[in-house]
Formats: structure tokens, C-alpha cells, sequence
């Protein structure tokens, strides 16, 4: 599946496209199959999120939704050295599911 | 220390107000992220992998408690509670608010601090010898060279836009404490035939070409000092490549052109700047290091205190107090004194980072123990640089309830780690983790103090900011097919004896590369020498031996 991923322009916090606007959660993101694109113009235009970009995920045996690369694993979690400052999908995901 | 005259200081606040304007600007949309970039980038905000993060930058590593404090106090109020402090003597805040940022400056301005020049294609904080006007090895204090220097590269106009960043080192003495030939120029200020000067090297950096830099002038008169670094960067700004960002660096050109025809070329710029008058007037270099006089040192004999008497009545050498103080502490150039490293480096911790409580700690002892001074080490370790040896007990215990006892100093436990991919948008692969279960091992097993002085240092992607390069051992996380692996390398040195280490052979996973370090440290006790630290035995015996044990 393909996902939509960025930085909230205020925070800088990881977000992720949800069909309808961006959120912390990575579960929350949706495939956006052929629409990337589209999407991406609106929302770079839109300026809410900076440069937000389309990865490859899939959703794992538990349901969760898991970007390809270990990169983004680690953005949607938090640094895997702090797990006191993860977003609270950690705590469902697990942090093996990081590497 | 320097203190902020009314030009420093107009200059700082205008910039605030300046990015002020710029963020404000972005946040109503008004500004591209294309368009904002390089303004934060001036600013020391960068956008990385969890949030946005702050470089503030501390010149020459030095700071004052006041400063500390309020390093402290950014932590709290626009940060989580703590800061990292990097090989570059600066600090970094992981998550910044764009909104905050702003406020975060102006903050920091009230105590003459700032984020400019930590970022984008300019001439970088300057770093200098962490014992600087302490250290009983050093001609003179580096450090208001460092000063006038930093005041010649503050927006200095011809170089705000570089083919590439820019980073310059200067120390005053043989030993080499700030990896002073790994440099775009190192600085080597010496005394010959009782005339201060300058040696220039130029052309060094790690990265992913590491190079060492090469004497290009033995002897440059301090009356000329700016003059020549300005022609170096002036040969450098015009011929450096712009259009490969890879091959930008000053290193490339000097290698291309060769040393001979660089400084050729620096020689013609020199004497042609010279003509031109841009050297300070030397009433500046005396009026910056007039700040940078020595503290008041007690002298007298009842009051200092031998470290042998010190220690006896403190529990003895084999202490854990005795242990810190054999580690941690520093000769110091005026009698009853030390340098005292404190460790940011605890056994399964992340290499650099405090808390903003560790900072307030240290503020205070800073203020009450060492003349109100203190350094931020290249090692990502903070430093009290005048301590009364009599004073110790006191400085280690209070280092040691707030967590910063280790007595680790050039040990395989203080090693060098940059963020890598837990927070930089750069990496590829993960480094603090390395880190911390290495550190935590050696504790374990007790082998830290057996293998004795070994430097570790780990960089997450290859543009080396863990100066992997420079590490007796080293170790490059590297992206293999979209997992981390790792790169072992031997035998570098960023001191006066520079080195760079060569890979080993293929690469390891995560507990393949700690098994790995292990294994060379099994090869190092097998072999070492009477006396012989890890990188001794490495030159001595060299590579095959090591590689056997790993890959035989």
C-alpha cells in the first residue's frame, strides 16, 4: 500500500494522511493508491504539512499499518532510545517492530 | 570569558526579531518550505526526523554558568527536559516548536548566546582545545584567537554562502585536543623565537572522504593572522566545486589542485590582501584577551593541595572518588589546580545528553568551584577547567548524585556516538543503541579499566558527524537493502599522532558488531605491549591479526 507521510508545519511532529487530514498515529494512515499525487500537490499547497511524501507500508499480522523502511518505522514511533517521549501507538506496536 | 560589546549584542537581537519575522511569515503561509529553508538553516533549525531541532552554538566551548542556566531553562520551557551536547562544542534541542523558536532566540541573546552560523554553507562554530587556559602544555590561551576569528567569520559577507560549511579549529599546543588536522583550516598557535604565530593547516574534514589536512604555512605572523585565513577562504570560495555538493569541500580542491599549487595560490591572495588592510587593528586582539585573563589562582603553598595528599585523605587511589580523580582529571597550569571532565557518558546512557537538573548542577558548580567557568568537550563531555585540587571531594560528589560520576574519561565507555537514526534525518542506521550496549558490557564485565585508553566513536551515515574516521575504533552504520549494518573499522587518531581507521572487512549486524569489538579488544590484551594503549598495538601489529579473529 502506499501512505502519505510529513511534518506538521507548527510542530514538526511525524503526521500521516488519514483520507481527510493528517495524524499522529501511523494506524491511522490510509492508502492513497492512485491518488498520491493529487494529494500531495493539495496538501504542499495547502502548507499545513512540510514536504509531506508518499512511502511504501503494508499492515502487519497484528493489523497495524508498518512503513517499508526502518526510517519511517522510527519517525512513527519516537527515537527507540527514548520510549518515554514515543507517540502512544508504540505502546500497541511494540518496539520490535521497529527493526 | 568574552563578553557581548554594544555591537555583538545589536547584532544578536536584530537577528532574532529578523527570524522572528521569517517564522512568522511561514506559519501564515506566506513562505514556502523552499523558500524558508535557508533562513532557518542561518538560524540553526533544522527540520529532522521527529520534530524540529535547535543548534545553539557555543563558541570555542566555552560557557559561564548564567549560560548553562539558561540552556537549562530552554530545555524546560521549549524543549522535553534536556539537551544534547555535540562534537562541535555545540548544544542541540531535539523538539522545538517553529512557533517557539523565535522566543527561544531571544532568550538565549539575553545571555549573549545564539544559533547562527550552526548551520548551511558558512564558516561554522569555531572549536578550540577543551583545556584552553588551563592546560600546562599550551603557548597561550587559543581562545581569543578563536574570538577574533569568530568575529571576523560572523556574517562576514564574502563568506555566507560557501561552496560548503566550513569548520575551523585552533589550539596552542603540541597536543591535539580538538582534532585540529580533521579541519577545513586547523590552527596552531606557537611561539618561535618569542614571537607568537601561527601554523595554518588546510584541506582536512572527515565526511565521506576523510582526508588529513596539510601544513600550508609554518609561520604565519599573529599581526597577519586574519589575512591569511582569509585568503585561504578566499582561494577556497572561488575555486571550490559548487556543482557537486560531494566533492565541495576544501579538502577536494586541495587534493585536486594539490597542496604546492593551494598554497601557491593562498601566498598570491595573501600578499594581495595585505595590500588591502583587512587585519584587525591589534588594539582588538588585546582588548579580546583581556577577557580571557587568568582567574584568580590561590597560590600559596598552605592552600594548594598535592593530589597524593588529596586522595590519602579521601579514601585512597582505589576509591571510586580516587578512580574519578585518576580518569577524570587533567593537569592544569597553575599549581593546586586540575581540569575536571565530567562524564556525559554513564554506562548504558546516550553519549551527550543532560537533563536540564544535570545542567543546574553543573551551573553551580561551575560557579562555586571553578571561577564561574566551564567547557563543552569535542567528546560530548562537559568540563570544570580550574578546579582547587582541595575542592575535589566535594565537586565529585555532587557530580556523582546527580548521575555524572563516571569515571570514564578516553575509555572505551566515553565514546563518541551521534544521533543517528533515532533522531537525524541523515542516517541510516542507529547509533546511541551501539552505544549504550557497548558501554554497558565493558561496565559489566570490568574490562573498561583493563584495555584502558581505547576511543570509540560511531557515526550513524557517512558524513561522519560521530567521526567514525578518527576512532581507534570505529564504527559507520551503513542502509543494507533496508536494514541496518554496520562497518568496523581500526586505527584512527584525531590527536597530534592523526590517523584515519581502515575497514576491516564486511560489515556486521547490531550484535554482530558488538561481538566484533569485543573480539578486537580480545586481540589487543593477547598482544599489546608493555605500556601500549589499543591504537599502539594496532600500528605495531596492524590489521591482520584483527581481521583474523573476526572474519578467520
Amino acid at each position: 500500500m502506499k501512505i502519505l507521510t510529513g511534518n506538521d508545519l507548527r510542530t514538526g511532529a511525524v503526521t500521516w494522511w488519514n483520507g481527510s487530514g493528517w495524524s499522529l498515529f501511523v494506524d491511522d494512515a490510509v492508502d492513497v493508491g492512485d491518488e498520491a499525487e493529487e494529494i500531495l500537490a493539495r496538501e504542499t499547497a495547502a502548507r499545513r504539512v512540510n514536504v509531506p511524501y508518499a512511502i511504501e507500508a503494508s499492515i502487519d499480522a497484528a493489523g497495524h499499518v508498518r512503513p517499508a523502511h526502518i526510517k519511517d518505522r522510527v519517525r512513527a514511533l519516537g527515537p527507540t532510545v527514548r520510549r518515554d517521549l514515543a507517540v502512544p501507538t508504540a505502546a500497541k506496536t511494540g518496539w520490535d517492530w521497529v527493526i | 570569558m568574552y563578553r557581548y560589546d554594544q555591537y555583538d549584542q545589536a547584532m544578536v537581537d536584530a537577528r532574532v526579531e529578523e527570524f522572528r519575522d521569517q517564522a512568522r511569515r511561514r506559519l501564515e503561509g506566506k513562505l514556502t518550505e523552499d523558500q524558508f529553508k535557508p533562513l532557518r538553516l542561518m538560524n540553526g533549525l533544522y527540520l529532522q526526523l521527529h520534530a524540529y531541532m535547535l543548534r545553539v552554538a557555543i563558541p570555542y566551548g566555552t560557557l559561564d554558568a548564567r549560560q548553562l542556566e539558561m540552556l537549562a531553562d530552554i530545555a524546560d520551557k521549549y524543549d522535553r527536559g534536556y539537551g544534547h551536547f555535540t562534537t562541535r562544542q555545540n548544544i542541540q534541542y531535539n523538539w522545538i516548536k517553529l512557533d517557539d523558536c523565535a522566543d527561544a532566540l531571544a532568550d538565549l541573546a539575553t545571555v549573549e548566546m545564539h544559533a547562527i552560523q550552526t548551520s548551511g554553507n558558512c564558516i561554522r562554530n569555531i572549536s578550540s582545545d577543551h583545556f584552553a587556559g588551563a592546560a600546562a602544555d599550551e603557548v597561550v590561551d587559543p581562545r581569543p584567537y578563536a574570538e577574533l576569528m569568530r568575529q571576523w567569520s560572523s556574517f562576514h559577507p564574502e563568506f555566507t554562502y560557501l561552496p560548503r560549511k566550513f569548520k575551523i579549529a585552533v589550539i596552542a599546543s603540541e597536543k591535539d585536543r580538538a582534532a585540529m588536522r580533521l579541519h577545513d583550516i586547523g590552527v596552531r598557535i606557537v611561539q618561535r623565537d618569542g614571537a607568537i604565530g601561527a601554523e595554518f593547516y588546510a584541506g582536512g574534514g572527515m565526511g565521506r572522504t576523510p582526508m588529513i589536512a596539510p601544513l600550508i604555512r609554518d609561520f604565519v605572523p599573529i599581526d597577519q593572522f586574519i589575512t591569511y585565513a582569509e585568503a585561504c577562504l578566499r582561494v577556497y570560495n572561488r575555486y571550490g566545486r559548487r556543482d557537486n555538493k560531494y566533492k565541495a569541500r576544501i579538502k577536494i580542491l586541495v587534493h585536486e589542485l594539490g597542496a604546492a599549487e593551494y598554497i601557491r595560490q593562498v601566498e598570491e591572495e595573501f600578499a594581495h590582501m595585505l595590500s588591502v588592510g583587512v587585519e584587525p587593528p591589534r588594539e582588538e586582539l588585546e582588548r579580546i584577551k583581556a577577557f580571557f585573563a587568568p582567574p584568580p589562582f590561590v597560590s600559596s603553598e598552605v592552600e594548594t593541595q598535592s593530589l597524593s595528599t588529596m586522595l590519602e585523605a579521601n579514601g585512597g587511589q582505589g576509591s571510586a572518588f580516587g578512580q574519578w580523580v585518576r580518569r577524570n582529571t587533567h593537569a592544569h597550569k597553575a599549581p593546586g589546580y586540575v581540569s575536571a571532565v565530567i562524564s556525559l557518558k554513564p554506562a548504558g546512557g546516550i553519549p551527550g545528553d543532560a537533563t536540564s537538573e544535570q545542567m543546574r548542577v553543573v551551573a553551580r558548580l561551575a560557579r562555586e568551584y571553578s571561577f564561574d567557568e566551564l567547557r563543552v568537550m569535542h567528546t560530548q563531555n562537559l568540563l570544570l577547567p580550574h578546579v582547587a585540587i582541595a575542592d575535589l571531594p566535594a565537586v565529585w560528589q555532587a557530580l556523582d548524585a546527580a548521575g555524572l560520576g563516571a569515571a570514564n574519561m578516553d575509555t572505551i565507555e566515553d565514546i563518541i556516538a551521534c544521533p543517528g537514526l533515532d533522531y537525524c534525518s541523515l542516517a541510516n542506521a542507529r547509533s546511541i543503541p551501539l552505544a549504550q550496549r557497548i558501554s554497558e558490557r565493558f561496565a559489566e564485565t570490568g574490562r573498561t579499566e583493563v584495555v584502558g585508553e581505547l576511543k570509540l566513536k560511531i557515526s550513524g551515515c557517512i558524513n561522519a558527524c560521530g567521526h567514525h574516521h578518527a576512532g581507534h575504533i570505529g564504527i559507520l552504520g551503513v542502509d543494507k537493502k533496508g536494514t541496518e549494518n554496520y562497518q568496523l573499522s581500526l586505527g584512527g587518531s584525531e590527536a597530534e599522532d592523526v590517523s584515519l581507521a581502515k575497514i576491516t572487512g564486511p560489515g556486521f549486524d547490531e550484535d554482530g558488531v558488538i561481538a566484533a569489538v569485543e573480539k578486537v579488544t580480545d586481540v589487543y590484551l593477547a598482544s599489546r605491549a608493555e605500556g601500549e594503549r589499543f591504537l599502539d598495538t594496532y600500528r605495531r601489529i596492524g590489521m591482520e591479526p584483527f581481521k583474523e579473529a573476526l572474519y578467520g
